[in-house]
């Protein structure tokens, strides 16, 4: 089974790209003066245009066009400078004007690209285009199977109708889909550093549809390609697409053809199903919007917002790579996620010693995020106090294992490592004076090690060291307690 | 006083010298519509009470020693497809005949400044399409100077409603005609703004790249003035033009000496009737004697004007008139029981048969494989079209020509001949295509006592032009008779 799994694997090649709709965090809708919403009470947010009532026309938001822009630039994409929107008519209950307005042949951006770290390899993904839409309203259809052809009624909220969406389109470039999810990761955290949009998955800010074929390994042409809906979380676009994969091989083994067909992801089977046929395909018939005016992205703008994009993933990782001596995988960890990297970045704010907050990231953070199924914002921890805590260390006010007792009680209760200290008396013994005193008792009441010392056996001393730190509850500076003890048996 | 037969300039005089109160002209309009608006069936809306309740107020208004603007207490017919908050906007069509709008479009809004009196809401051709005003589910209109005739279309009620006095002015749009074409078949005066002139915003699209807004009136005086109180730039209309706005009025009466003026000879084409013609040429003579020099020119892409406007007018339509589907507002069939369903019986009773042609058209023009050779060829030629007329503006101020091939036909006459019915714009459309401005004004009287219209057309913001031709032309054939009702 093993052995034909491979087989298939090595006959076949996959082929993927993907359509992803980004919602922008814009104070306003696209068209509209509405402000944009989130569960808030229905249709409450919106106004004659985005319900398209009659006669009313629609103005063009100047800051989702920046945020189009930004994101063309970062995903390396050119600018067109004459750019337009069109109509692509269609009849659906959640869109108010029975049209969206959209990009069609002269989109925001054209031919840029992304690479996509794949730990071993580096995939470069070309961008086709990056346009700009209106959203649609929401549906929720009434009956027992939530579905609208056999729901009893169905009610609209108009809320979303008009918020700005960005689409980002790729060539066929995705081999897999684990590079599928690495590069809807990729992008994701892009679009966090771009602050364009709060990408949330949960709240659909960010979806994706994918299209895939599979062709023979030996043979350039394509094959028949299908649609894949609903993919809403990393997760689900990798299994998804592993089951189509694996479905479209079968029916290519059966000695079958692929059909043209839009399928629809069903989490709960983890399988595809066939939404329709590409007879069923609409005929959009796309025109330029006569509302709307064609725009000019005039490149003193272009240049303007290109000088003020913030330091992206790929830039970042080099970054720490090079001037901040962090290692290859240690430097993608750190870089490729929005929010490690905000919290590591913050960290660094407040205690420059890279190695040693990434070291912490990685290793006691991580653990216990991962334990606790929470995310680093979540946590308790501030950036703040876990530079103090590392601050500490390097200073030598506390030893290491001290450290991670007091990382815990910082993880449970939020308080600053100085406060978790100060309370549990935990700072580090570093006073001669006291430490002499401890250290005489100690010698005192183990004869035998001091006799095994004086005699050569050097290994002695960590015994004695050992009570010390006992005695201590661990906080003696143990460099200092060293040195007075070979000081007083010499 | 007879202060139905004044225009409103004349009625602005007596109100600002408080001969008169805005009451006292609300009550003789109101009478006039009673007597006279079952035969011609201009108001789709007219409430009296309402418009009594707002002439009172506008009285108040002037009694605490407010500003009078010019039409302050004028009273003034809005056609059905402009909206109006909380008066409803019907576009004369089923699928909206008891939509009420919950905002008033800008030019309500810049009337609405001047303290203006909203009279009622104007009856039209259905969603602004058609050229007799027959395609009414309000019922067709007559011509106030012949009840068996028609008024003209789209905007035959704001026409007729000021040639049989009902109103002093009244606002129409026009896309391919629809102000021009109905006012020289009523004998009045009626302009289109230069695209862009005049928002767009709260007028009901039919075909979003030619639609424009503009005033009835029964002299160049008030027109000028009206032009000039909707004009202007409208930051919810993408499309409105942002310059200042020209005191319209200080352009009459003007020497036209010098002036040139071109007459396309693809207007004046073999369907014009010789009555027409012989009107139009009288007018040039006068402008002649008057100074002006006159040319024949040609601007050969005209011939093409109809072909592209009904491809790129049903294009637009189609697309705009998709959000009548019942989800939101307007009609909706009840027995529909599923969603297809409910579309398909909400449009196929909601709209009427030159609704749904065009429609059909439109659809049939942008759809895969069809729109390379007509919606896009169509742009292409309307671009040949806008630079004719950028030739011919480049040597000539004005433009002349027949408004409408024909005086007002007998209702019924073309109903089942669209194509015949089309051709009654041949002379208008091409303005709209160019986004250029024209104004349509009585040019004489045919010998069964119907009028005829001449057109001025003027280059892009050049109303200027348009005016002083026209003031020429009304000083030289502006006649008193009234059409009897």
């Amino acid at each position: 089974m093993e052995n034909k799994t491979a087989d298939l694997n090595n006959k076949y090649e996959t082929v993927i790209g993907l359509e992803t709709h980004v919602e922008l965090s814009t104070e306003t809708k696209m068209f509209c003066g509405c402000k944009l919403s989130f569960g808030e009470k229905p249709n409450t947010y919106t106004c004659p245009v985005c319900l398209g009532h009659p006669g009313s026309l629609p103005v063009v938001n100047k800051k989702a066009i920046e945020s189009a822009v930004k994101i063309a630039l970062a995903l390396n994409c050119s600018i067109s400078e004459h750019s337009i929107f069109h109509r692509k008519n269609y009849f659906y209950p959640d869109m108010p004007k029975n049209y969206q307005i959209s990009q069609y042949d002269l989109p925001v951006g054209v031919g840029g690209y992304i690479d996509i770290n794949m730990g071993n390899y580096v995939r470069k993904v070309k961008i086709t285009r990056v346009h700009v839409e209106e959203d649609t309203g929401k549906l929720i259809h009434i009956g027992s199977t939530g579905r609208i052809s056999e729901a009893d009624y169905s009610i609209v909220d108009f809320n979303r109708a008009g918020t700005p969406l960005i689409e980002i389109v790729t060539d066929p470039d995705i081999k897999s889909p684990e590079e599928a999810k690495q590069y809807m990761i990729t992008l994701r955290n892009t679009l966090l550093m771009l602050n364009v949009s709060d990408c949330s998955m949960e709240e659909g800010s960010i979806r994706s549809d994918a299209n895939v074929s599979v062709k023979l390994t030996t043979t350039d042409k394509l094959g028949t390609r299908t649609e894949i809906k609903n993919l809403n979380s990393f997760k689900f676009l990798q299994k998804g697409l592993e089951y189509e994969v694996e479905r479209q091989i079968d029916v290519l083994e059966s000695g079958r053809e692929v059909l043209q067909q839009t399928r629809h992801y069903d989490n709960k089977t983890q399988t595809t199903k066939v939404l329709r046929q590409k007879e069923e395909a609409h005929d959009y018939r796309y025109f330029p919007d006569p509302d709307l005016v064609p725009m000019k992205i005039l490149p003193d703008w272009i240049n303007e917002i290109k000088s003020a994009l913030p330091e992206l993933p790929g830039a970042r990782e080099k970054r720490y790579k090079n001037s901040l001596g962090l290692s290859d995988y240690d430097s993608a960890f750190m870089a490729n996620d929005f929010e490690i990297s905000s919290y590591f970045e913050e960290t660094l704010k407040h205690h420059n010693n890279a190695k040693s907050v990434c070291n912490w990231i990685m290793g006691d953070f991580s653990a216990f995020i991962n334990k606790n199924q929470v995310t680093l914002k979540e946590s308790k921890i501030s950036p703040e106090n876990l530079a103090d805590l590392v601050k500490m260390i390097d200073r030598q006010e506390i030893n290491s294992k001290i450290a991670k007792s007091v990382f815990e009680e910082m993880y449970d209760s939020g308080e600053s490592p100085q406060e978790i200290i100060l309370k549990k008396g935990l700072k580090q013994i570093s006073d001669t004076g006291e430490l002499e005193a401890i250290i005489n008792e100690v010698i005192l009441k183990n004869p035998d090690a001091v006799s095994q010392y004086k005699s050569g056996k050097v290994k002695a001393i960590g015994f004695l060291v050992g009570r010390i730190m006992a005695k201590t509850q661990g906080k003696a500076n143990p460099q200092i307690v060293n040195e007075i003890i070979v000081k007083k048996l010499s | 006083m007879d202060l139905i037969n004044l225009s409103a300039h004349e009625l602005n005089g007596f109100i600002k010298s408080k001969e008169v109160s805005v009451l006292d002209i609300a009550q003789d309009y109101a009478q006039r519509i009673e007597s006279v608006d079952e035969k011609i069936n201009a108001f789709i809306t007219f409430d009296k009470n309402v418009f009594f309740s707002k002439a009172k107020e506008i009285d108040a208004y002037i009694r605490s020693g407010n500003e009078i603007f010019d039409f302050t207490g004028i009273p003034v017919a809005i056609k059905d497809n402009i909206c109006t908050k909380g008066v409803r906007t019907t576009c004369a069509s089923r699928i909206l005949s008891s939509y009420i709008s919950v905002y008033d479009a800008t030019v309500i809004k810049k009337l609405n400044a001047q303290h203006f009196l909203m009279v009622g809401k104007a009856n039209m051709d259905e969603f602004a399409m058609g050229s007799s005003n027959e395609n009414s589910s309000f019922g067709a209109v007559r011509n106030p100077w012949n009840l068996d005739y028609v008024p003209g279309g789209s905007s035959g009620g704001p026409a007729a409603s000021v040639a049989a006095s009902e109103v002093p002015c009244s606002l129409g749009s026009d896309t391919g005609g629809s102000i021009r074409q109905p006012a020289s078949l009523c004998g009045v005066v009626g302009m289109k703004p230069t695209y862009g002139r005049v928002s767009r915003y709260g007028l009901i699209a039919f075909a979003s790249s030619l639609d424009q807004i503009g005033p009835f009136t029964r002299d160049i005086k008030d027109c000028a003035a009206l032009l000039e109180a909707i004009s202007g730039y409208d930051e919810f209309d993408s499309t409105s033009i942002n310059t200042n706005v020209p005191r319209y009025k200080s352009f009459l009466n003007s020497d036209i000496k010098g002036m040139k003026v071109g007459i396309p000879k693809e207007l004046m084409v073999k369907e014009i009737d010789l009555q027409v013609k012989e009107s139009v040429e009288n007018v040039l003579k006068m402008l002649e004697k008057s100074g002006a020099i006159v040319e024949e020119i040609s601007l050969p892409s005209l011939e093409y004007a109809l072909s592209v406007y009904y491809i790129i007018a049903p294009s637009e339509a189609s697309s705009n008139l998709s959000r009548y589907d019942g989800v939101r507002y307007g009609y909706r069939n009840m027995d529909a029981r599923t969603l297809r369903e409910m579309y398909k019986k909400t449009r196929a009773e909601g709209f009427g048969p030159e609704v749904k042609r065009r429609i059909m058209i439109g659809t049939y023009c942008l759809s895969a494989g069809y729109y390379d050779a007509y919606y896009d060829k169509a742009q292409k030629v309307r671009t040949l079209i806008i630079n004719d007329f950028k030739n011919a503006f480049s040597t000539y101020d004005v433009l002349i020509s027949p408004t409408s091939p024909t005086t007002a036909f007998k209702i019924g006459d073309k109903v089942d001949d669209p194509l015949r019915m089309y051709l009654s714009d041949i002379c208008t459309i091409p303005v709209n295509l160019a986004g250029i401005p024209a104004i349509s004004l009585p040019a004489g009287i045919s010998k069964t006592g119907l009028p005829i219209g001449v057109q001025v057309i003027g280059d892009l913001l050049r109303e200027d032009n348009v005016l002083k031709i026209a003031s020429a032309i009304e000083s030289d054939v502006k006649w008193k008779i009234k059409p009897q009702i």
